[in-house]
């Protein structure tokens, strides 16, 4: 009954989703205010009732009930209850059904925070919204219901979810990518409605940017979860892959940078318009074909969904429609909003046009690494592979280009600016830090390295480059306002992504450049050496876990003769489905992570081990939540909240007489 | 320039040397085990290196590589021995041939061609001046201003 | 400039066609990299006899090298299918792959034997020269002893219509006999 339901609800989601789609886009160039009223309304409702499918489907997990297909595949009694409910998004259908139901929490929330908005834009960006919940909710219920049932051959327990996914990470990551992933849609929603009203001002670019802020915040973290997940459970201590599945997620990111920059510009100046449009299309474009890549077996990832082909064509042509359609759109009303370049070579326009430009790059060329395997093979051209050592190569190099930009930028001035007066802000800073790039770069590791010396170099000058503006910013504000205050929002925000950027591109290099790892096989009282520090093995032990038996090693760690941590590795064989799992154990700190994980037994008393030494490995997903975190406060400046109090009379009235000014 | 490059990375070797379950009888080739263990494509299993991987193809081309590292062999000379077995898939720093020049040239073509795009593009402006406001006009900016930020 | 504008949608369009061509190609078929080039030469033992041959040892040809093993269960699968093809005179080679010989001679025994001959490669050595990944594998010598053709997978009538005919066409049809 309650799996009918469930499919009952989502039905009539997708014929609300329908009319979403359809009525207030029809109102919107009819000037039919009732039509038009109705988005937020059909808004809501599309949400409740894909709510009420999501409930439901996940009461179907936690009460067991095998007569559903993806129960059954994807869950067992023995599953501890909170990874039941996680192996609701661990599979193809469910995760389908997290999708547009995080689409849906989107549209609610546009629909309630938008009443500043005119509503002819308001009612087009929710009609975008609900007709790309149009194609997934058909997508869902003609490819991939999830609540179909096996109501002939009920099995009496289900496969278990696979062990891997038996993880905290399950919980939090893919929620946290999604709403990246299905959050760009907003930006891309609005640049949609801005291209059907041939209305590409400031204004517009106002509205999307705290959307586009939080979106690209929650990426940033949902990438970085990933992530570190992956570093934690795979048992190997790497931590990205270059994997398609991983690109899928990385490439929005990159050119969500590049559309969080240019959206910037285009608010405060008004230029760069059909860019930004253009970044925000291709932004979401690249979600959708995240989303295609992952599920249709195009690409071969170990973190691939079941693969189908079947599948695979209906994702592609709903891409085609929406990108194709957008891109049509903007090759015929783009001409009509184009802005004219009215700052000089050197000015902090300049400034982001080539961030943009890298950001695009970077882009492109990591699309480019992806789908070559495939364009060989489609061309017959033979069978190739491209990995982390060719991803390496080209993209670290573009990240290195991009860094010494993010110093400058900050402290540059629009329209106009001299590159003597950069020197001049940033010479000092530069010096001291290519002092102490050497200095700690020796000190750090007890040699010298380059690259290390590289990173600290870049990243160290841009963290003292924000330092200064910051302090500037303090000590010159508006006299008479509270310190704090002369701290916008989004001033923090940016300082603190800038900051995590940073943060991120160091801990890549030195963890990159220092890892230790010792492969060995150690038995009872043995002791290894892994640069400072002793690895004892003690005992072997067995222990019953809810659903696997693990084969454990207690290791006692110690540096400096003094005991610092107790590691316990496992290797766990998960009773329902067989499968053996390595679950690493990691002492962790800020400066560096202690890595011991289990390979094959040797024998009955001993086992192949590896150890590993990670330093500042951490800095990586501190960095990243930096990041992530600095968008979302940018979200909460003082100009986007009083945007929300108003009503849509006065924003016009206002925008009307400050566009007659400014000409 | 290659001697430049090995210099340089040689500069940038961790101090410990580090003992793998191979007895190597040099750290170097324990070094190029290690870089080449994951340039290397399990041709078996889904998008690993023979480093990472458990599989049985895996582990035998880790022996291989070994072997073949301990006889003095040169890393294009494995290369170039595992491409003829198992094909170019097994790599995943894609050669550089005909097919992959492409790829390999991109970043730089792609960088080129923008900037030269971007500098035409910002060549182009207008030198404007800002528009000049009157005492009176400049009076209602401030007055609406005030009112937005209220 | 109107071209400008409509390059993007054109962009995507050359991509939407590769991902639709993508869709119909599957990822992880490795063909054999010595495709076209002669068998590999080797040195080793046989199972029914003593004493060792080489590349020369396979003939008749064409003929098929199954690669097969006692670890595999897909090999176990394809088993029946061989005796069948063997009994239509298909000549089959065996390579028996990182194997014992007791445990495999128990099996021909048992099962039955399609193989007019079973290279013992123990160590793998042949089976790393010929590109093998897993077994099963089937690999097509031509007249002249050049490989032609790798199946990777269980192999059955619908993947011998499918991509054996052009070596073997009298022995396709089920009831054949030679």
């Amino acid at each position: 009954m309650i799996p009918e339901l469930g499919h009952v609800s989502l039905i009539i989601a997708f014929v609300l989703a329908l009319g979403l789609g359809a009525v207030p886009l029809w109102g919107s160039f009819r000037a039919n205010v009732a039509a038009m009223n109705l988005a937020p309304t059909l808004a809501v409702g599309v949400s409740v009732f894909v709510a009420i499918a999501f409930a439901l489907l996940t009461i179907s997990f936690l009460s067991d009930d095998f007569s559903v297909a993806v129960v059954a595949a994807n869950s067992n009694s023995l599953l501890p209850p909170i990874f039941k409910f996680s192996a609701v998004w661990g599979n193809h259908e469910g995760s389908l059904l997290l999708w547009v139901l995080i689409l849906s929490g989107w549209m609610t929330a546009v629909a309630c925070l938008s009443s500043a908005l005119p509503l002819t834009m308001i009612s087009r960006v929710l009609s975008v919204m609900g007709l790309i919940a149009v194609g997934f909710l058909a997508f869902s219920l003609l490819t991939s219901n999830p609540f179909e049932r096996l109501l002939l051959n009920t099995p009496l327990d289900g496969n278990d979810l696979n062990p891997l996914l038996q993880d905290p990470g399950l919980i939090i990551h893919p929620p946290l990518l999604y709403m990246g992933y299905v959050g760009l849609s907003v930006p891309f929603a609005f640049a949609i409605a801005a291209l059907l009203s041939g209305r590409l001002d400031a204004s517009w670019a106002r509205w999307s940017r705290p959307w586009t802020n939080v979106a690209w915040g929650f990426l940033s973290l949902g990438i970085m979860l990933g992530s570190w997940w992956a570093y934690y459970e795979l048992g190997w201590g790497g931590w990205w892959f270059w994997d398609p599945v991983e690109n899928a997620s990385f490439m929005p990111w990159l050119m969500g940078t590049a559309l969080v920059h240019s959206l910037a510009v285009t608010e405060k100046r008004g230029v760069f318009r059909s860019w930004t449009v253009l970044l925000a299309i291709f932004a979401f474009s690249l979600s959708l074909l995240g989303t295609f890549l992952v599920r249709s077996g195009v690409l071969t990832s170990v973190h691939a969904f079941a693969a189908d082909p079947e599948r695979g064509l209906f994702i592609l042509i709903f891409l085609a429609i929406v990108v194709g359609g957008s891109l049509l759109l903007y090759a015929l009303r783009a001409p009509s909003v184009a802005s004219r370049v009215n700052y000089g070579l050197v000015s902090r326009e300049a400034l982001l046009m080539v961030n943009n430009l890298v950001f695009a790059v970077a882009t492109i060329v990591v699309l480019l690494g992806t789908l070559f395997p495939l364009v060989m093979d489609a061309f017959s051209l033979g069978k190739y592979s491209v990995g982390p050592p060719y991803f390496n190569a080209v993209f670290v190099p573009l990240m290195a280009l991009v860094m010494p930009f993010m110093t400058v930028g900050p402290i540059s001035r629009w329209r106009e600016d001299s590159t003597r007066r950069w020197m001049h802000e940033l010479l000092v800073p530069a010096a001291v830090i290519s002092v102490l790039a050497v200095l700690l770069s020796w000190f750090g590791s007890g040699a010298f390295n380059l690259w290390v010396a590289l990173a600290i170099l870049l990243a160290g000058w841009v963290v003292l480059g924000v330092a200064r503006d910051v302090w500037r910013r303090l000590t010159q504000g508006a006299q008479g306002a509270p310190r704090w205050r002369r701290l916008s929002a989004s001033f923090i925000g940016m300082t603190l992504a800038h900051v995590g950027f940073a943060a991120v591109v160091l801990g890549a290099v030195v963890v990159s450049q220092h890892t230790e790892e010792r492969d060995l096989r150690m038995a009872v009282d043995e002791v290894a050496e892994l640069g400072e520090y002793r690895f004892a093995l003690k005992r072997l032990s067995q222990a019953p876990g809810p659903n696997y038996v693990a084969d454990q090693a207690v290791f006692e760690v110690s540096h400096s003769g003094r005991v610092i941590a107790t590691l316990i590795p496992e290797k766990r064989r998960y009773l329902a489905s067989g499968q053996v799992m390595t679950e690493a154990a990691i002492e962790a700190s800020l400066w560096r992570d202690l890595y011991v994980a289990l390979g094959e037994p040797i024998g009955a008393d001993a086992w192949a081990v590896r150890l590993q030494y990670k330093p500042m490995v951490r800095w990586l997903w501190l960095g990243g939540l930096l990041i992530g975190f600095g968008a979302l406060i940018t979200a909460l400046d003082r100009r986007y909240r009083a945007q929300l109090s108003r009503s849509a009379a006065v924003t016009a009235a206002v925008d009307k007489q400050v566009l007659g000014l400014a000409r | 320039m290659r001697r430049f490059f090995l210099l340089l990375w040689l500069l940038s070797l961790p101090v410990w040397a580090v003992i793998e379950t191979y007895e190597f009888s040099s750290p170097a080739l324990q070094l190029r085990y290690h870089a080449l263990s994951q340039e290397l494509r399990c041709p078996k299993c889904q998008n690993q290196n023979i480093a990472d991987s458990n599989a049985p193809i895996a582990r035998d081309l880790r022996v291989v590589l070994y072997e073949q590292l301990e006889a003095g062999q040169t890393d294009e000379q494995i290369l170039a021995f595992m491409v003829a077995r198992y094909g170019e898939f097994v790599r995943y720093r894609p050669g550089v041939d005909r097919n992959t020049a492409l790829l390999w040239w991109s970043p730089v073509l792609l960088l080129v061609v923008g900037r030269l795009a971007l500098v035409r593009h910002l060549r182009q402006r207008e030198v404007s001046e800002p528009p000049q406001l009157t005492a009176e006009e400049q009076a209602r900016v401030r007055a609406l201003l005030e009112r937005r930020n209220a | 400039m109107p071209v400008k504008r409509f390059l993007p949608l054109g962009i995507f369009a050359l991509l939407a066609l590769l991902l639709f061509r993508g869709l119909s190609i599957d990822p992880t078929a490795l063909p054999a990299a010595r495709l076209g080039q002669p068998f590999p030469e080797f040195s080793l033992p046989v199972l029914q006899t003593e004493g060792t041959v080489g590349a020369t040892a396979l003939d008749p040809r064409p003929a098929l090298v199954n690669v097969w093993a006692t670890w595999c269960y897909s090999c176990r699968v394809e088993h029946p299918y061989l005796l069948e093809l063997a009994r239509r005179g298909v000549p089959i080679f065996g390579l028996n792959y990182k194997d014992d010989n007791d445990k495999a001679r128990e099996w021909l025994a048992q099962l039955g034997n399609p193989y007019r001959l079973n290279v013992v490669d123990a160590a793998g050595t042949l089976g790393l020269d010929l590109g093998v990944y897993g077994a099963p594998e089937t690999y097509v010598l031509d007249e002249r002893g050049d490989i032609v053709h790798r199946h990777v997978g269980v192999l059955d009538q619908a993947v011998f219509e499918r991509d054996f005919m052009r070596w073997f066409p009298r022995q396709g049809s089920q009831g054949a006999s030679d």
